[in-house]
Parts: structure tokens; sequence; C-alpha cells
């Protein structure tokens, strides 16, 4: 899950990493009493969930509470990637000398959390990792250990920080472990970390993203999701516990387990078709849930025809004719569709299926084939 | 023969009085799995299954009085990583972690401790381990597979089933299924579970479920080339999954430039391996 960069910073503050004085507005009134309790030369910065908003024009500079103002009411309400602004963050401008990238990630091949530093941070910073691939210091966090004081001195020499800042970057390289750490974090980054013309460090901007698996136990990150960056019908997925994602094909998909519902999307296109979807109703899915499932398929106008596919282990293939049947009664579908069941309790379920109004199918490759020629049809 | 688990596997079920638990210690005492115990905190002193098979308070307690040597996790994701601490400590040489969704904070941690023990650990997110005939540790469905000659690992439950299934209609069985899970980290991967079927005398083929996400794929092609005599057909989903998206499986996401279906399969078919179009197509791949 992504946070916004008000959020990340928040977070990181809490670790002791300094950030500029600022607040959050959602209208041009609001960004002007914020620029004017502030003082001086304020910017205003779009939150939304895109990289690129500098670019697309959602950053500007203030030199007045007036001039604030002016620019929360152009960038609020602005299309950024297909994302509206609805919040500006409000922050006290610096003078900047240079600019450090500083982000934490996991390294999925060597298992373990990376710290990875530039001296050339800023907005370039994807291309700086391309280009000079070099010029991007890596250190691993053994996660048993956690990173250590040698680490951030290593780090410092290397990118060559100037030694009268070692000690400011210990505390902020520290904090922002313990932030990434605490949080369940998958990246915590400061792009970039500034060195002020006063010769002092500051994280004007940050970014994190939460381990979705690890929300149970922070409850407070769980709370600042924003449905804007999902379709509503992810949403209500998500919160039915199914694990759904929205394709631009025509031949719905409803299958039990991740794996076989990505071979599922294949074995489609393999055969000539597009899937309108990635959905996995999990083990164990009763009735009430498969129907929540039909219903977010359904909910997709582009859907021509719906693939069933289910190979019962956990799930029982009674439970997921009923809840075909269930949804047929509520939604009163009018698209085709082709259903495949095998596994466990799948003749019980072909048996409570057998009156309704459906294709069946008895593998995998026949079932893709009968809903591409039906959605060709349509 | 076979590998991880045979008819002499002394098996212990971590939240064995839990719904799934339960149930599923069920398929695997049907099955002929010598269940030997069970262990949930607080209900040690009780039996389940008729009085057959009883629960203890810890594991450790657990395999000094059984005898266990092996454990199947089916535990809530938020006591997954401390469940598998408690069997690697009380030295159980295998353990099965079921469970979906464990933070992948407490997976790193586990995986730091385990490599430095002897214990082997399979999962989390897995259906688990199945020698057809003899022993089957956690929920792939027992009927769906015969004995036979063909090793197979996954990285995924039901299309799993489904190779195992379809292997059956052409009356070819398998020497062991292994599922290894579908998490970014892990505690088996490809490689280890080839090296162990290249040794087995009784694996005579090898058929390999991969998916999108990581390199895991991309290495065991290298160990196919370099390391492995005895044959192996693949499949791998996720070709048409669009980039940066999580398919279900929270390893299953193609990051900037790395973890697509044609990396892989293109490192696999460099190595000599057949790569089967659709998981139906396996069989005949294999003949």
């Amino acid at each position: 899950m992504k946070i916004h960069e008000y959020q990340s910073k928040r977070v990181f503050a809490e670790y002791g990493v300094p950030i500029p004085k600022g607040k959050v507005a959602v209208s041009p009134k609001e960004a002007y009493a914020i620029a004017k309790d502030l003082g001086g030369k304020t910017i205003i910065k779009s939150q939304v969930l895109v990289g690129g908003r500098g670019k697309a024009g959602g950053v500007k500079l203030a030199n007045s509470p007036e001039e604030a103002e002016k620019h929360a009411g152009n960038i609020l309400g602005m299309d950024i990637k297909g994302l509206t602004v609805r919040k500006v963050l409000v922050d006290e401008a610096s003078n900047i000398k240079s600019e450090i990238y500083l982000g934490i990630t996991n390294d999925r091949e060597k298992r373990m959390p990376v710290m990875m530093v530039s001296a050339e941070g800023g907005v370039e910073i994807e291309e700086v990792a391309r280009v000079t691939p070099e010029k991007i210091i890596k250190m691993h966090i053994n996660p048993l250990l956690g990173l250590q004081g040698y680490q951030i001195r290593d780090i410092a020499a290397s990118i060559e920080l100037p030694r009268k800042n070692w000690k400011e970057f210990g505390v902020i390289a520290n904090g922002l472990w313990k932030a990434y750490n605490s949080s369940d974090a998958t990246l915590a980054e400061i792009n970039p970390l500034i060195i002020t013309e006063e010769e002092s460090l500051l994280a004007v901007d940050g970014k994190m993203l939460i381990d979705d698996s690890a929300l149970f136990r922070h409850p407070d990150l769980a709370e600042m999701r924003d449905l804007d960056t999902e379709a509503e019908s992810e949403t209500i997925a998500r919160e039915n516990d199914l694990a759904y994602i929205q394709l631009d094909g025509e031949i719905g998909c409803m299958v039990n387990g991740a794996g076989l519902a990505m071979t599922t999307m294949d074995i489609v296109t393999l055969f000539g078709g597009t899937a309108a979807n990635f959905l996995d109703i999990g083990g164990g899915a009763n009735a009430e849930k498969v129907s929540a499932a039909f219903r977010i398929i359904l909910s997709d106008p582009k859907v021509k025809v719906v693939l069933i596919n289910i190979f019962g282990g956990i799930t029982r293939g009674d439970e997921v004719a009923k809840g075909i049947l269930q949804a047929i009664e509520e939604v009163k579908p009018e698209v085709p569709m082709v259903v495949r069941l095998v596994g466990t309790n799948a003749e019980e379920g072909r048996a409570l299926l057998a009156d309704a109004d459906m294709i069946t199918a008895e593998t995998l490759a026949e079932a893709a084939e009968k809903a591409v020629a039906v959605a060709k049809e349509a | 023969m076979s590998i991880l688990v045979n008819k002499d596997t002394r098996l212990l079920v971590q939240g064995i009085t839990g719904n799934e638990g339960l149930f599923h210690t069920q398929q695997m005492v049907s099955y002929g799995t010598n269940v030997v115990a069970g262990v949930t905190p607080g209900k040690g002193g009780e039996w389940v299954m008729d009085g057959k098979v009883p629960v203890f308070d810890s594991v450790k307690i657990a395999a000094e009085a059984t005898g266990a040597n092996a454990s199947v996790i089916f535990v809530p994701a938020r006591f997954a990583a401390d469940a598998i601490f408690e069997a690697a400590d009380a030295g159980l040489e295998l353990i099965v972690c079921i469970t979906e969704g464990v933070p992948v904070k407490d997976m790193m941690r586990v995986r730091a401790y385990i490599d430095q023990i002897e214990t082997r650990l399979l999962g989390p997110n897995c259906p688990g381990i199945l020698t057809p005939g003899e022993s089957k540790v956690g929920i792939i469905p027992g009927n769906i597979a015969i004995p036979g000659n063909v090793g197979a690992v996954s990285r995924s439950g039901t299309l799993t089933y489904e190779v195992l299934y379809a292997l059956k209609q052409k009356n070819m069985g398998a020497s062991t299924c292994v599922g290894i899970g579908g998490d970014p980290v892990n505690g088996t991967n490809f490689i280890d579970v080839l090296s162990m079927f290249e040794e087995d005398p009784a694996t005579d083929k090898v058929v390999m479920l991969g998916e999108i996400g990581g390199t895991d794929e991309e290495k065991a092609a290298e160990f196919i080339a370099t390391k492995m005599t005895k044959p192996v057909a693949a499949f791998i989903a996720g070709q048409t999954a669009p980039p940066g998206k999580r398919m279900g499986h929270a390893g299953a996401i193609i990051q900037s430039g790395s973890g697509a279906a044609a990396d892989k399969i293109k490192a696999l078919e460099e190595a000599g391996v057949r790569v089967a179009k659709h998981p139906e197509e396996l069989p005949d791949m294999l003949g």
C-alpha cells in the first residue's frame, strides 16, 4: 500500500528524521493561512500517489501567502496521470545546496533489506541508476541485526559526505531504518535529502510503501489508504477478501488460486481471447464470496462471457455452485457462462448447476476455447 | 523412494484445533499420513481425531513425547513466524508452512535464522508436499495424484493440482510433489528441490511450475543446464500479467525489468527445458 508524501514524512519525523515545517491544505484559503503562518517562501506540493508530480506542474514555489493561495487553487483538482489532486502540502521552502538520495527496500534475491544511497539525488535518480549504477551505494541490512553504526559511516564515506554532517546523517539513516522496520515498509525513501545552504541535512520529500500483509499490526497506517488509486471494483474485492485486478479484455475470469488464475488468463490469450480481469476467490471460498466475485466481474461492462475455472481442493465445488446460483438470482446476468469444475465435490457442484443455462467444459483448454468462441459471437 | 516425506514421516500439526487445521488433519489421516501429535498453546491434554491424536501446549513437549520429526503449520499469519521458530528450535527436520499472508519482514527474519541451522522449511503460502501412496503433508487433494516417477515442484497451489490431475488422466504418477509457495521470501527454492529430485532414484523426470516475479526460475534454468541429467518440462504462469500489479501471490509481480514470464521461458528453453504453452500439454512433453 502506498502512502502520501506528507504521511511518509510524518512517519520519518517520528523516528528523528528532520523534515520541513508544513501542513496539508484541501482548499486555497487553507493554503494561504498555512503559508502566512510559516512566513517566507513556501512550496506547494500536490499529494497524489504517482511519480512525476513536478513535471506535471503539481509542485510550485510561492513567494507570498497570496501566491501560495493561487498555486494551491491551480493544483487542487488537477489531473496527474489519471489521479485527481485533492490535497496539497504547504512546506517551508529550503535553500538547496546539494541533493542526496537515501532509500531502503527489500532485496528479494538476497532476502534482506538494502539501503541505497547516492550523492546524486533528486528527480533524475532513476536515470542515475540506469546510466551510472556505480553512483548508487548499496548496503544490505541483516534482518536479525538491523542497521549497524559502521555501515552508516561506510555509506557517509562512500558518498563523500562532509564530515561535519556525519552525525546528523547517522541520525537520519538510523531513523529511516527504524521507520522502515517498525512500519513493515517495503520501501522508505528520502529523495532528496538535501544539504541546505546553511549546511544542515533536511528530508524534503518522502515516499513509503507498506506491506499489505502486515497492515494488521499497523491500524494507524491502514487508515491512510487512498482509495483513489484503485478502481471501485478493486476496493469492493479487497473488502470481500478477493484478489481482483481489472484488465482490458472481454472474458471475465473467476478462478481459485493465484497461479491458476494467471494461467487461465494466459490460456484465454493463447486461444485468441482477452481476459477482462484477474480474480482469485482464494482457498475455501464459500457461496457468499463466490457471489460477490460474480457481481464484481459483471459490473465490468466490457465482459461478454464469464469463464469459471475451479479446481477444488480446500474450495468445494458444491459451495462454488451455490454461490453461482445465488449470484444469478441476484444479478440476473445476460452474459453467457462457461463453467469448469474439477476436484473436491465437483460432481455435486455440476449436479447443482445442471438446470442453469451454462456451457460446461472438462479441461482447461476446452473451457478457454469455448469462452473465446462465445466472446467472438457476442 | 521419494523426497522429504514418506511413510516414516512422523507429523505434528501446529494449529491443529483451528478450523483448517482440524479439517486437513482429518484429510491427512485418512490419506494414511502418520500424524502423531498436534500443538495448540493452551489446549495441551486434549485429544482430536476421535481420541487418536494428542494435543500439546508446545512443539518441544510434543516432539519429546511422540518423536515427531516434521511439522505442518496452519496457524494464522500473525503467528506464523513464531510457529516456525518454535518448530525449528524443537529440532524438527522439516517444517511445512501452509499459512498465507505472512508479512515479508517476518519471513526475512525466519529465513536468516533457518539458513543457520539444519531444518528445511517449505512455504509459507504453499499447498504442502505429497508423496502419493505414502504421505501427504498439507492440503494437496490426495486423490488427484497416483504414485509414479515424475517429480513435481511448484510455486502455486491449484496450478499444481491441475498438472497432477492432467498427469493422472494419462496414467502418469508422481514420485513426490513439492509446493514451495508463492511468497517473495520462502524457505526452499526451485534449485533445492531440483537437486533432491536429481538424487532421488524414484524420480526419472521432473515438472516445474513457475510464475512471474523474482529470478528463481532463471537460477533453476542455470542449475538444470549445468547440474541435471534428468529431463525437465516446465510451465510459467503469468505470461499475460501486466507489470507492477500484484497477482494475488505476494511474489507474483513484475518489477522494473525483472520477473517477466518471457525472460524465464527464454532462460529455461536455453537450458534445454521443454516449456508448455498451457499446463495440459505437460504430460505429453514428459511422455
